[in-house]
């Protein structure tokens, strides 16, 4: 046995096994396994700790009522009426339901076509200078997203929301989601911020998936005469379907959990549900960030809490729901 | 021509019209997607560069909110703080974790902790602040090294990711002769698989640095913010720079306005600069294979 | 060209009689004072307020400690940075305070995360029960909560009354060119712009303050509330409008807003130049904020033991009828004497030397049996138990 550079071979007489264990191989394998175990070890904890924190109020208040009461209002709690449930969080729900539908609506089309562009029309030199140029958007910090929000975004979607209002407005069913008055701050401000900031990573698994589509599909629908938007659409984008869902469902996990930009743009309104998507409203991130630091009232922390649980409830199961229909794509 | 042969030539014409301005049309949405970006990227560097002055790195907001002036020289030695201590705890964590999932993964723990791991960079991080609310903040109070604690396991996710791809990606032909040598299997990763991932590897930390400083959200509930002092100590309310961005950007203030806008243009050349950064080391990385 | 002067100068005259409806009495004069920086379109409102020149502040403490912490009340963070700046510079200990709403200021102090909470809202007993002990309330400084607008073309001095702030803030009233508001202020162009009301996002002693003069004034806010327990507090239910954090997330939330009413203390709305209204007090007269007004609110008020009380809807004719104190919040049993010394050190300088300060920020010095009923509340501080100040 020679030694090697950068190889010191250390002389060390197996115990007897099969299987050698050499120079602490054992502990470093205990090490690294520990280490893996506090990704798993942080979900449970989050999931446990958030659930006992909010658990008083669960059992003051019933663990049910905070999903059917829409309606916030802390100032009405006291120590022991339970009925009804001051802390109704359905509101919240909504504005996140609501917020994240507006940006996918927004959103989703657009990163598809980028990302078909990037990786089908646009020229080889460009395709990488592109793909760089979507992904920065996935680089700005969320409270400068809210920033730019407030003072770029808002007088610039005020034509649009008075729009809105007087067209829309006015159509008889629909027309009390549209209705005005626009004052800028409203959950349509905060679905297009999270549209522009949900973008850039549906894009990003798009163009992954695009770029992995079998080349030998798109070589023989050029061969068989088709134009180069037929070849994107038959060999690239039909395939592509389920992964196209996959991305999107990833972007709605981040558009659920947004919290600054959204709160920065929303106008923190918690009472109730607000029927027009013009007018203020809250998400349950948005609440918990503004609220928690100061809930004084009879059981409002723990409320936050249980908004919070609901949060990682819902963000996990879009989460592993995006995942495991993203991996199925792959394994296509 | 045969008339048959007309038609398909019609028809073959319609379908070339058809791709052209399907073309065009995403062509177009492909520079609305670049015209936002530049708006958002140029509205703060215009409102950034006009409120920025060198006193602004190295001076205290001013204790009156409406004068003129100070900077958040605070609020950028408090990031620079609670992000260091959050990238020394999730970057051996997350090295040692990505370690057990290229080298020993295999079965259904690993699988588990993989895509588990990918779940975990979904999560909404004001969640991960009300967690370590839950956990350190309600024992120890309100600290820069909760914030870290947070900022922590919003990194963990990434590096571990990032990592465990880079480790995968060098040959496995480096670790065959490295064992066939006698070498162990610690030695193995810590002398000769590392080091060839290195440049991958620092990608992701950069990249994940880059994440945490934007980061807002958790640290309202763990570090909470110290507006007008200087503090080192991690063990007491720290202020970061996306902090006190949020807090003037809110603010009716022009002055503080101000103080927000270059706040977020340093914050975001940071962040690009990390960035950039992290990409030039993959694109050598992957040169030098 | 004659009638246009004509109409000149009936408006002029017409906007001298509003003016002058705030009354003529003139302000108490002195010599040597710094002039108060409002507007001072009315005659009240003119001229300038004496510095109290307090004396009696108690003896100073040795050894205290050379930082203090405290949170609490955005309504006093003007005059609290003002205070901290000039304290560290002649005294060198380094007050740091952290602006963040009575709401939060008051769970800072129950959980003993801070050497001093502030807030415009007294704690109650039910919130002095979670703390860790009896605390001490004391009066820092008076002041005014303006109700501010954004609305084209409308200056300050805009007249509202209770029943229509509260109406506008029920949204039972949606218009500017309501003629609830219009029948007040006949020569004022209203816009028929629909009205965007901005409230406290956050736990708030404004709000509560604001509240309170609401459930004196207006039915109509108590009825839609639910009652007169749920019409004040820090926190209510509002039923509608764009919430904002602190005084400055609300005064932002005015300023970006066209159409927009919110409530803010005075100093927010001067620095960040919005008009606000006058509004019309008990006896039936629109007052213009000022130092003035404010201090007329406390005119003839008793104060009881444990200084919890309200200014608001006084009944001084001249009055400013939504003023409110705020107050520091003090554990009475310290444990630890560095602190218990610099905290007696800093409160008594606040209480004398600071009150010169107040109306360089649009703040007003505390009255002078106010002024030493709160000295004699902070002898009350003990260490272990034992009286500090003997």
């Amino acid at each position: 046995m020679t030694a090697q550079a950068g190889v010191d071979v250390p002389v060390v007489r197996p115990r007897g096994r099969a299987t050698r264990w050499l120079g602490g191989d054992g502990a470093f394998r205990v090490v690294v396994t520990a280490c893996s175990a506090v990704v798993l070890v942080t979900i449970v904890a989050m999931v446990i700790f958030l659930l006992v924190q909010g658990f008083d109020a669960m059992r003051h208040y019933g663990f049910f009522s905070f999903l059917t009461t829409a309606r916030w209002a802390p100032s009405e709690a006291t120590a022991t009426s339970a009925s009804p449930n001051p802390y109704g969080i359905l509101q919240f729900i909504y504005g996140t339901l609501i917020t994240s539908l507006i940006a996918m609506i927004l959103a989703v089309p657009v990163a598809v076509s980028v990302a078909l562009y990037i990786t089908n029309f646009a020229p080889l030199r460009l395709r990488r200078g592109l793909s760089s140029l979507v992904d920065l958007l996935a680089a700005v910090p969320s409270v400068v997203y809210g920033f730019w929000g407030i003072f770029a975004l808002l007088p610039a979607l005020k034509p649009i929301g008075g729009f809105l209002a007087s067209t829309l407005g006015k159509v008889p069913v629909i027309g009390v989601a549209f209705s005005g008055p626009y004052f800028g701050y409203s959950y349509f401000a905060a679905g297009v911020v999270l549209a522009i900031m949900v973008l850039p990573i549906i894009a990003a698994v798009c163009r992954e998936i695009f770029a992995t589509t079998a080349g030998s599909w798109k070589e023989a629908a050029t061969a068989l005469g088709a134009t180069r938007w037929e070849v994107a659409m038959v060999a690239v984008y039909r395939p592509s379907r389920t992964g196209i869902l996959g991305a999107s469902i990833l972007g709605l996990g981040r558009a659920l959990g947004e919290t600054i930009a959204v709160t920065m743009v929303i106008g923190n309104f918690v009472l109730s549900i607000n029927k027009s998507i013009l007018g203020q409203g809250a998400t349950m991130s948005s609440v918990i960030a503004n609220e928690f630091t100061e809930a004084v009232e009879p059981f409002h922390l723990q409320a936050l809490f249980v908004v919070g649980f609901w949060l990682l409830v819902v963000a996990l199961v879009v989460n592993i729901i995006a995942r495991r229909i993203v991996a199925a794509q792959a394994a296509l | 021509m045969t008339s048959l042969a007309i038609e398909i030539e019609a028809y073959s014409a319609k379908r070339r019209r058809r791709s052209a301005a399907a073309t065009t049309g995403l062509v177009m949405v492909m520079v609305g997607v670049l015209a936002v970006l530049a708006w958002v990227l140029l509205y703060v560097a215009v409102q950034g560069f006009s409120a920025l002055a060198p006193s602004f790195f190295v001076s205290n907001p001013p204790g009156n909110p409406s004068a003129v002036g100070g900077g958040f020289a605070n609020g950028i030695l408090g990031s620079l703080i609670v992000v260091g201590l959050a990238a020394l705890i999730a970057i051996p964590l997350g090295i040692l974790a990505a370690i057990y999932l290229a080298e020993y993964g295999r079965g259904r723990w690993s699988n588990a902790v993989s895509f588990f791991t990918d779940v975990l960079i979904g999560i909404p991080t004001i969640v991960t602040g009300a967690f370590v609310y839950s956990v350190w903040v309600i024992h120890f109070g309100f600290s820069g090294f909760a914030g870290s604690l947070a900022l922590a396991i919003v990194m963990l996710p990434l590096i571990v990711r990032t990592t465990t791809q880079m480790l995968k990606l060098v040959p496995d032909s480096l670790r065959e002769a490295s064992l066939a040598l006698g070498a162990s299997r610690r030695k193995t990763v810590t002398r000769i698989v590392l080091p060839a991932a290195l440049p991958g590897i620092i990608t992701g930390l950069m990249l994940a640095v880059a994440r945490a400083m934007g980061e807002t959200a958790p640290l309202l509930l763990t570090a909470l913010g110290n507006n007008l002092f200087t503090e080192v100590n991690p063990g007491k309310r720290m202020s970061t720079l996306s902090l006190q961005i949020f807090d003037n950007a809110i603010s009716g203030f022009k002055s503080g306005q101000a103080r927000a806008w270059a706040g977020a243009l340093t914050l975001v050349a940071i962040v690009l600069i990390l960035t950039f950064a992290a990409r030039f080391f993959a694109r050598r990385s992957r040169v030098a294979q | 060209m004659r009638i246009a002067t004509m109409r000149a100068t009936v408006v002029a005259v017409g906007m001298l009689g509003l003016l002058d409806a705030c009354g003529s009495s003139g302000s108490g004069g002195g010599a040597a004072t710094t002039t108060a920086t409002t507007p001072g379109a009315t005659a009240v409102c003119k001229g300038t307020t004496q510095n109290p020149g307090y004396k009696n502040g108690l003896t100073k403490q040795p050894n205290q400690a050379t930082s203090l912490s405290g949170a609490g009340s955005t309504f006093v963070n003007s005059m609290m940075s003002v205070w901290t700046a000039a304290y560290a510079s002649t005294g060198g200990v380094q007050v740091a305070y952290q602006s963040i709403g009575s709401g939060a200021g008051i769970k800072q102090v129950q959980a003993g995360t801070v050497d001093f909470g502030d807030s415009d809202a007294y704690m109650k007993d039910a919130d002095i029960a979670l703390a860790k002990g009896p605390v001490l309330q004391i009066p820092l400084v008076l002041a005014p909560v303006v109700v501010t607008y954004n609305v084209s073309g409308v200056a300050s001095g805009l007249k509202l009354d209770g029943e229509t702030i509260g109406k506008i803030f029920a949204g039972k009233i949606t218009s500017w060119d309501d003629p609830a508001i219009k029948s007040e202020n006949p020569t004022v162009t209203l816009p028929s712009e629909p009205i965007a009301t901005v409230h406290r996002s956050d736990g708030s002693g404004t709000t509560d303050i604001f509240t309170d003069f609401l459930t004196k004034e207006s039915p109509s806010w108590v009825t839609a509330l639910g009652g007169a327990t749920q019409s004040r507090g820090k926190t209510v239910a509002w039923p509608n409008g764009i919430g904002g954090k602190g005084n400055d997330g609300v005064s932002g939330a005015v300023g970006q807003t066209e159409g927009a009413i919110g409530y803010v203390e005075l100093g927010y709305a001067l620095t960040q130049h919005l008009p606000y209204a006058n509004v019309k007090n008990k006896s039936g007269a629109f007052i213009e904020p000022c130092n003035q007004t404010v201090l007329a609110a406390t005119n003839g008020v008793t104060y009881p033991a444990d200084l919890r009380f309200d200014l608001t809807d006084a009944s001084d004719p001249q009055a400013y009828p939504i003023t409110g104190t705020t107050w520091a919040l003090v554990y009475q049993n310290q444990t630890d004497a560095a602190k218990a010394a610099a905290l007696i050190n800093f409160f008594s300088w606040v209480l004398t030397t600071g009150q010169d300060m107040t109306s360089t920020v649009n703040y007003q010095p505390l009255g002078k049996d106010l002024q030493q009923k709160c000295i004699d509340q902070l002898k009350k501080l003990t260490l272990n138990g034992r009286p500090i100040v003997s």
